[in-house]
């Protein structure tokens, strides 16, 4: 039963940090579908950092470390979507779902190269953080706490704040919304969406190292991370574009997820002798069914998707 | 030579080159930093493919091989352009691809039927899976790439469920069709002696192409294609003027869909590969597809050079010294690819302008000229 919780607040967690991602670049604006490539390539970076930093560094600069490896390399590589998104007008489906086969393709080049250099017979695409991983976690009464957990729930209330009461926020959302109204008053429309999508490329890149050190202790980049960006977008659409929703979306999905990973700890289920498919697939058909049920009346940014150009009527 | 430009088709087969060169460039670059001595050599492995066998008969062999996979991969390029030319981005072909293999897999295997049978079956999955997209678009409008990716993922796990039942005891694989289910093997009628007895060459390399012929009729000539298309620019005007636009969307995602499914019949049903049932992530044919549906300009008969094109690096990256670079360089430059893909529109844009430029100043001259000519 713990274990149920601890997964599904550490799931939680995850779909939080993305979607708010995905929320920050929508409300800018412009539609993010490449954040699971953004959460492979931060988890690149965190892993890479983890296995990097020398033995025995203390387990807060090993937090601090990896946490801006991963936010770093998850802005560089959303600045990709920008360039083409704000200055070339490109289709921002299309440049998404680019940058989620360059992501996990880049991420398995770069990894495979660097275990091939370091032994000539290792051609795996695993980067191993047993040790370093266990700075993150904090044991209290079989409850493992993750500080990842303490992230994402500042993250959430500094979205809030900053989405709804700040001027920042408040301009932003007005490039998503009405971007010529929103130039009209002096407002840089290119700069703001440039924001949205790099604050998503953090909060993605954060997501995926949280993503990539849950409950495992290596990982394989030829996985990519298993749909987690695109639930993270589910979730955003079923918590219409406000954190607080998104924050209760992401708990709802996290428990299915958990179910997948935990179901066989629970009698009952197991003697229900359900395959463990039905239990993959149970988040995604949920989020299904939720999507069929949320979507008539839809509450998008209204001008997501749809490059400005400055002299269009 | 103006004139030339000018032309809507060698645009896009101008701006096509540019991707792949771009493309081929950065990959280039990306493995000169992995390892600088070998990387030219890797580069022209990935671009030659099977060019890099000296014998012609083995060089035909493996092109029997490139085109093998091109089949599939033309279907799920005219799936995705099918649909985008109604307006909606079928990101789920990947799902439908993989339901298609499903079906026509445990026909196979599981009843015993003929490769007919199978292949329809597996054109029905498909389009089962797409008109559950299309139909969640028209009704609950939910966005038919959030719902195609969701169903890419459904179709994964249930396919890996259904499929095991019809796998290997030793390993996780299915069963060969050779073993199995031979009733369904595509027949070669002769094609697979042209490629030196390349035995998975079949009847679906000059079924794909017929398909890619027949998607350019449909939307192209005929009034059907025509509404479709109306729908896809703008759906208002088209149900202004009569069009049951909500129809056109779930009919067209499940002609997408069917597309698809045939894909995952067309390779599975040539044995060349088997389904292994503990794969957890979704193959990446649906996506390729998109790739060279960009690739190809969005033209049906543009996507068959296109696949080709896409296929032959995926094929070639196998060719590179797998003892210092990894074969995912050709995934990586055909992601790059698509990616450029992406600046197209905007490439197009800066000729015609460029072009009109040039025009403008020419006609200011002739006329500067006819006025001094007065004089």
């Amino acid at each position: 039963m713990v274990l149920l919780i601890q997964y599904t607040i550490l799931f939680a967690c995850i779909l939080t940090l993305v979607a708010l991602g995905g929320c920050f670049s929508e409300h800018s604006g412009v539609i993010n579908l490449g954040l699971e490539g953004i959460m492979v390539m931060g988890a690149m970076g965190g892993a890479l950092m983890m296995r990097y930093l020398p033995v025995g560094t203390s387990a807060f600069v090993v937090v601090i470390a990896t946490l801006l490896a991963a936010l770093l390399l998850g802005m560089l590589y959303s600045a990709l979507l920008g360039i083409a998104a704000i200055h070339f007008k490109a289709d921002q489906t299309l440049v998404g779902t680019a940058m989620n086969i360059l992501g996990t393709a880049a991420a398995t080049v770069i990894v495979k190269s660097i275990n091939t250099i370091n032994n000539p017979d290792d051609h795996s695409s695993i980067v191993q953080y047993i040790e370093e991983k266990k700075a993150f976690i904090m044991n209290i009464g079989g409850f493992e706490f993750n500080w990842m957990m303490l992230v994402a729930v500042i993250v959430l209330i500094g979205a809030y704040v900053v989405l709804y009461k700040t001027k920042f926020g408040l301009r932003l959302m007005a490039c998503g919304e009405h971007p010529q109204a929103a130039d009209s008053v002096g407002i840089n429309v290119y700069k703001m969406r440039w924001a949205g999508v790099l604050i998503s490329g953090i909060l993605g890149g954060l997501g995926g190292i949280m993503y990539i050190t849950a409950g495992v202790s290596e990982w394989k980049f030829e996985y990519g991370v298993a749909g987690f960006g695109f639930l993270s977008l589910a979730v955003m659409i079923f918590g219409k574009w406000k954190p607080q929703n998104i924050a209760l979306a992401a708990v709802l999905f996290g428990f299915f997820r958990a179910l997948s990973n935990v179901y066989f700890g629970f009698d009952f289920l197991v003697k229900l002798n359900i395959p463990s498919g039905v239990y993959n697939m149970l988040p995604y058909v949920v989020s299904l069914i939720v999507l069929a049920f949320t979507s008539k009346h839809s509450s998008a940014p209204k001008a997501e998707g749809i490059p400005y150009d400055k002299g269009a009527r | 030579m103006k004139k030339i430009l000018k032309n809507e088709a060698v645009q896009s087969l101008l701006t096509s080159l540019i991707c792949i060169v771009v493309g081929m460039f950065v990959g280039y670059l990306v493995l000169l930093m992995i390892e600088p001595s070998g990387a030219a050599e890797a580069i022209v492995a990935v671009a030659k493919n099977f060019l890099g066998y000296s014998r012609t008969n083995m060089q035909l062999k493996h092109l029997g091989t490139t085109l093998v996979k091109t089949a599939p991969l033309i279907m799920c390029s005219l799936s995705i352009l099918f649909s985008y030319k109604v307006g909606l981005f079928n990101i789920g072909v990947a799902g439908q691809y993989v339901i298609g293999s499903c079906a026509c897999m445990y026909a196979a295997l599981g009843f015993g039927w003929g490769w007919l049978p199978c292949m329809l079956f597996a054109a029905v999955a498909g389009g089962v899976f797409g008109m559950i997209t299309g139909a969640l678009k028209a009704y609950f409008n939910v966005n038919e790439v959030i719902s195609g990716i969701m169903l890419n993922w459904i179709g994964l796990y249930f396919t890996n469920m259904v499929l095991s039942n019809v796998k290997e005891a030793a390993s996780a694989y299915t069963y060969t069709l050779k073993a199995k289910g031979k009733a369904a093997i595509l027949p070669t009628m002769g094609l697979d002696e042209f490629f030196n007895g390349n035995k998975y060459v079949s009847i679906a390399i000059p079924l794909s192409i017929i398909f890619a012929i027949l998607v350019w009729v449909v939307l192209n000539k005929t009034k059907f294609g025509y509404e479709l298309k109306a729908t896809g620019y703008n759906k208002h005007a088209a149900k202004y003027c009569g069009m049951a636009e909500k129809r056109n969307v779930i009919v067209s995602l499940a002609i997408s869909g069917a597309l698809a499914g045939l894909a995952g019949s067309f390779l599975y049903q040539t044995d060349i590969e088997q389904w292994q049932v503990t794969i957890s992530s979704v193959p990446a044919m649906g996506f390729n597809g998109i790739a060279a549906a960009f690739l190809g300009g969005l033209n049906p008969i543009g996507a068959i050079f296109s696949s080709f094109f896409i296929q032959h690096i995926t094929e070639g990256g196998t060719h590179v010294d797998l003892t210092i670079y990894c074969s995912q360089i050709s995934e990586l430059i055909s992601a790059l690819i698509i990616y450029l893909c992406g600046f197209v529109g905007f490439l197009k844009m800066a000729m015609n302008t460029s072009l009109a430029k040039s025009e403008e100043k020419k006609a200011l001259k002739a006329e500067k000229e006819e006025k001094g000519g007065d004089k």
